[in-house]
């Protein structure tokens, strides 16, 4: 992969036109930040209440000018398009007035988005990257469980897995209920048993810009219920997962990640991510995976 | 008890709990939000540590700051056997201070780059990759040379001091930062030795040690 590929700007109309998060509206600032997405120089300021401003650096001489960009705000993020954007998806539980809503933090990943999105599906990897948290050997087993396309998007159900601590505030091991859900081609949300209220769930997202087609920024997204934790610690639980997750990403090779149903070998308890790159191809993604043709 | 101000991605903050889970000392983590809520940038914060860094310090009134001081404390305070700051042998204590002052060093350019890669840090990332690397090509030829003599630690020990707990996070994280160790083979020798130190505790990035080639 020669150095001009990974740095084009992207050309994939499926991507070009979607939204995509580029800063949690928290940490957006007067002066102009600048960031990266789909290969495209872009920067964003606060200006007034709370609309920000995003804009293409097409001129590297003028860093705090160049042609606006849509702005959405929305979930606590700053969301824009390099193309004609359809509807980002809902988080109807975003709305419920007692849940906590948080920006955990953006960290960027030497890894594509559909790779973070795909370790995010995974169950399987709990014992062993998340020892003593998420998961604890022996209970290593992932037991059956369904996924479907529901209106467009992925959604995994029945998936459960042996948590010694599965958040912040739980208190010792339980079988934590998940369901994962995949509304964007780089977004993914997960909804897990809730530690305090065993009627509702929590709700976890992680929202990928793809600032090339081999890295990107992953921004932690939480919808919890939870009356206790100070959003420090809820913050701090959630990055201390993610920093356990990123080391073993940015390890995968290729970068990209391969569509081609014969490049890697899957097991059972990948059926989440065997449809998620099915998904992909029948979208007709081409940026940052390794297409199937 | 002890208190830590303490943010868990934080290399300096995790040398502490390294040094406290490996002398067996309860203490009590008061989580910073340093990213992204700047916590330790705020007028509240700035009455612990007017520096507006982490970790800090607060045994029972006594309130310290900055990495390598608390090693230094901690060790002197809490470790009976007194070979983790070793006061008693005037070169040895020597090397510990000299290579705490290297840390520092590490501290400017690898972590700087982890920084810069992870959290969007601005810092002239070139500048401090290569700084790093200086410093690591240092390291790797001293200890290169200390193995040569049957010494497996970074002072001239037969025991770890503090000066090997200040050095590990920035080598063992490095590659988070763009600056590969593959050129380095003592230091990838010497991270395998302080992850097999008794009561080691890693953070996240850091793997378990490879399997020991001796029993």
């Amino acid at each position: 992969m020669s150095l001009t590929e990974v740095s084009a700007v992207c050309t994939d109309r499926v991507i070009l036109d979607r939204w995509h998060p580029i800063s949690a509206l928290a940490e957006t600032t007067p002066v102009p930040q600048r960031t990266q997405l789909l290969g495209a120089a872009i920067a964003h300021r606060r200006v007034g209440d709370p609309e920000p401003e995003v804009w293409l650096v097409d001129d590297a001489e003028t860093p705090d000018a160049g042609p606006p960009l849509p702005v959405l705000v929305r979930y606590g993020y700053v969301w824009t398009s390099l193309g004609d954007p359809i509807d980002l998806f809902e988080i109807p539980e975003f709305d419920e007035p007692d849940r906590r809503r948080l920006n955990a933090g953006s960290i960027h990943v030497a890894t594509s988005a559909p790779r973070a999105v795909e370790n995010f599906l995974d169950l399987g990897h709990f014992p062993y990257v998340h020892t003593g948290l998420l998961g604890a050997e022996p209970h290593t087993e992932v037991t059956e469980y369904d996924v479907d396309i529901v209106d467009g998007e992925i959604w995994a159900t029945r998936c459960q897995f042996f948590q010694p601590q599965a958040a912040q505030n739980a208190s010792g091991g339980q079988m934590t209920q998940y369901t994962y859900r995949v509304p964007h081609p780089y977004c993914v949300l997960l909804y897990k048993s809730c530690a305090i209220d065993p009627t509702r769930r929590d709700t976890i997202g992680l929202f990928l810009q793809a600032t090339s087609p081999e890295t990107c920024r992953a921004h932690n997204f939480l919808c919890m219920v939870d009356e206790e934790s100070t959003d420090t610690q809820l913050r701090r639980f959630q990055q201390l997962i993610f920093g356990q997750d990123k080391p073993i990403l940015e390890n995968q090779q290729p970068k990209r990640l391969p569509l081609d149903p014969r490049v890697e070998t899957p097991i059972r308890a990948d059926k989440s991510a065997i449809t998620y790159r099915r998904w992909l191809t029948e979208l007709g993604v081409r940026y940052a995976v390794v297409p199937a043709d | 008890m002890l208190k830590l101000y303490d943010y868990e991605l934080s290399v300096n903050c995790y040398k502490q709990r390294l040094l406290l889970g490996i002398l067996d000392v309860p203490y009590e983590v008061i989580p910073v939000d340093f990213f992204p809520g700047w916590e330790h940038k705020s007028e509240a914060f700035a009455a612990i540590n007017p520096l507006g860094h982490i970790p800090v310090i607060d045994d029972d009134g006594y309130v310290l700051r900055d990495a390598h001081a608390i090693l230094v404390y901690l060790a002197s305070r809490y470790d009976p056997s007194g070979r983790w700051y070793p006061t008693s042998d005037p070169q040895l204590l020597g090397e510990v201070a000299q290579w705490l002052l290297f840390a520092e060093g590490t501290t400017n350019t690898a972590s700087a780059a982890r920084l810069h890669d992870n959290l969007g840090y601005d810092f002239d990332i070139e500048a401090v990759r290569t700084g790093a690397h200086r410093l690591f090509r240092v390291l790797d030829e001293h200890l290169w040379f200390a193995e040569r003599q049957q010494r497996p630690w970074v002072c001239a020990a037969s025991h770890p001091t503090i000066a090997d707990l200040a050095l590990f996070p920035d080598v063992v994280l490095s590659e988070e930062g763009g600056i590969s160790r593959i050129d380095y083979p003592a230091l990838r020798r010497w991270t395998d030795r302080v992850k097999r130190i008794p009561g080691f505790s890693p953070m996240p990035g850091i793997f378990p040690a490879t399997p020991a080639s001796t029993g």
